[in-house]
């Protein structure tokens, strides 16, 4: 799943395939994701593993890491 | 009528209990009357005397999109003093960078006072010089709202219509050098005129999620409804951007009938809203949603109509503007009497002899989106580098006259000078006119233009040679425009000494780095290249846009 999310900011929001992304990196706190691309993060998350983000939640506070994002969609899809 | 605090004055007395807007936020809708809204801001007003701020006075207002502002904003002038509303500090900022916009800014604003939260006095204290100007910080937290009104102690009540009643910013180290000082004489004629222009009517309901510090969110979707007593939605830019229905949403719930949009919103709405978030929604009250502040395109009014139609948006609801903070906002005004003019044009003959001819059959054809008709009391002119009055269909510059002009760039005369061609102001944007209608076709300033936001390339080049590796006056930052989103991208190319891939990218990256951390907005494509790659004009200066042309030749 961490991996998925990886290739689809780096291929997608980034549009840099090449671009490694650690599972730890700050990806809205840094800017690495800006804001115009949370949108799009969202409906990937919800299409590929079904799991709704509220619009509110696209905030560092909620998750800022690939990890804290794969363990939030664990947590929902289990629930 | 002759300041703004005269029309508070007014509405208060006639209207008290008014609402003056909806201010939106994911915990639900609040309400607020004009008695709401005064009391709040007298208790900035009453910490403004406290502290002894004077009369004309600037004060910097370092607040997030929310109440408080809006209160501090009003309580600013009601005291008489200047308010100007720097962007908040958002997460990606770098604090350090952050705190260098605001030293520029408190250098060349020289404010009395600054009006922030209690957990962002450190940042302020940090940005602060010894002996500068600032003699008061100002938390909000400490602002209490008189039970009763008085109006004849304020220091507002003495204000002069050719007074300075508010300061704008682009933001950015240069923008932030660059205030446009506004008079209560302008802002007022710009509401009276504008108003006219779109019909606007104590009927009309406006929704907005446009960020107060910019010209568009700050007049057309502030001060203007909150003036004209029409009744204002507003949400916060950082509410829209994650989440674009709730625009929709607001104008179906609360039947609104204008918006101002940057181009890019268009798209962004059209491609980024789910269906599920549409469930009976009815946009059919939207009179004019307009677009402005960035190039407009006709794809992007398309992509929006096709998307929106089937919820009741009708077509003669798209509308255009030119507008900049100079003019207070809007300068033309197309598309509210009869649809927007739609020109046809020969893509060649308007980039190699810059003169917008109609496109005949099987020429490769832009479809130009007109921004309409001066407002009253505005005029505008397109002239040559002579500053001699070019004829219809030739691209030349715009420049525009009228009484809603600015006082000046405040504390910049410098800068004032070098703008006026006699009482003409040179926008530095380009454009042609035909029969009374004007076609802005790009820019001859420097400035890039990213979803609605000016960026200045200087800024993103000064920060691209604080990268190891790269070397000052060796890089470049422009814009370039794309079609899929509607709005430009920041391309940066540094000339670097290192040859291997892994280095260059890693420089690469730290540019990007470097920007995202720096400004509000983030480069998509950072080059790096060989020592000579860039060109030079003959004053040894980088010549940004024939590098840009460059760098568009090598990729294609």
């Amino acid at each position: 799943m961490q991996d998925q999310i990886a290739v689809f900011i780096s291929t997608e929001l980034l549009k840099d395939p090449t671009r490694k992304i650690a599972f730890d990196e700050p990806l809205i706190s840094s800017g690495l994701v800006d804001s115009f691309s949370l949108v799009d993060l969202a409906l990937f998350i919800e299409e590929t593993f079904d799991v709704r983000i509220d619009d509110t939640e696209l905030t560092a506070e909620v998750f800022d890491t690939i990890e804290e994002l794969a363990a939030l969609i664990s947590a929902r899809s289990t629930s | 009528m002759s300041t703004v605090t005269d029309v508070l004055y007014r509405t208060i007395q006639e209207e008290p209990d008014r609402i003056a807007l909806v201010l939106q936020s994911p915990d639900g809708d609040q309400a607020i009357t004009y008695t709401d809204l005064i009391r709040g801001a007298l208790g900035y007003a009453k910490l403004l005397e406290d502290a002894g701020v004077r009369s004309n006075e600037p004060v910097i207002l370092l607040l997030q999109h929310g109440r408080p502002l809006i209160e501090a904003f009003f309580g600013a002038i009601l005291h008489g003093a200047v308010p100007a509303i720097m962007p908040f500090l958002t997460e990606k900022l770098s604090p350090e960078r952050y705190r260098q916009s605001l030293a520029a800014l408190i250098e060349i604003t020289k404010p009395a006072a600054i009006i922030t939260y209690p957990a962002f006095t450190d940042e302020v204290v940090r940005a602060r010089k010894e002996g500068d100007s600032v003699r008061s910080v100002i938390l909000w937290t400490e602002a209490k709202p008189p039970t009763d009104i008085s109006w004849e102690t304020l220091g507002g009540m003495r204000s002069k219509p050719e007074d300075i009643v508010l300061l704008q910013h682009s933001s950015g180290t240069t923008g932030l050098q660059k205030g446009v000082a506004l008079s209560h004489r302008a802002v007022l004629y710009q509401l009276k005129t504008y108003a006219e222009a779109i019909k606007m009517t104590r009927d009309d309901v406006v929704v907005s999620w446009l960020p107060l510090y910019h010209d568009m969110g700050l007049i057309a979707g502030f001060i203007m409804p909150i003036l004209l007593r029409s009744k204002l939605i507003l949400m916060s830019p950082f509410d829209w951007i994650r989440a674009p229905y709730r625009l929709l949403s607001a104008i179906s719930q609360y039947r609104g009938t204008l918006s101002w949009l940057p181009n890019f919103a268009y798209n962004f709405s059209a491609r980024k809203v789910r269906d599920r978030d549409l469930d009976n929604i009815d946009l059919s009250s939207w009179r004019a949603v307009i677009n402005c502040s960035e190039p407009m395109r006709w794809k992007s009014h398309e992509d929006f109509f096709n998307r929106f139609s089937k919820y009741g948006l009708k077509r003669q609801a798209l509308a255009t503007c030119y507008a900049m903070a100079e003019n207070v906002f809007a300068v033309t005004q197309g598309g509210i009497e009869s649809p927007v003019v739609v020109d046809e044009i020969d893509r060649r003959s308007l980039l190699e002899d810059q003169i917008a001819s109609p496109a005949k059959a099987d020429e490769d054809a832009i479809k130009m989106l007109s921004a309409g008709q001066p407002i009253d009391g505005t005029s505008v002119r397109v002239i040559d580098a002579e500053g001699m009055d070019l004829p219809d269909r030739h691209v030349g510059e715009i420049a525009l006259q009228g009484d809603c002009l600015l006082s000046g760039y405040y504390n910049r005369e410098d800068l004032t000078q070098e703008t006026f061609l006699g009482r003409w102001y040179i926008t530095g944007d380009l454009g042609y006119l035909v029969d009374g209608e004007l076609f802005v076709t790009g820019r001859m300033k420097e400035l890039i233009i990213v979803g609605g936001k000016n960026v200045f390339p200087q800024d993103l080049e000064e920060l691209a040679m604080d990268v190891e590796g790269v070397h000052p006056g060796r890089v470049v930052a422009f814009g370039l425009f794309n079609e899929e989103l509607g709005t430009e991208e920041i391309g940066v190319i540094a000339e670097v000494d290192v040859i291997e891939d892994d280095l260059r990218l890693k420089i690469a990256r730290e540019i990007r780095d470097q920007i995202a951390r720096g400004t509000d907005v983030t480069a998509r494509y950072v080059l790096t290249v060989d020592r000579g790659w860039l060109i030079k004009t003959s004053s040894g200066k980088i010549a940004r846009g024939a590098n840009r042309d460059k760098y568009l030749q090598e990729s294609a």
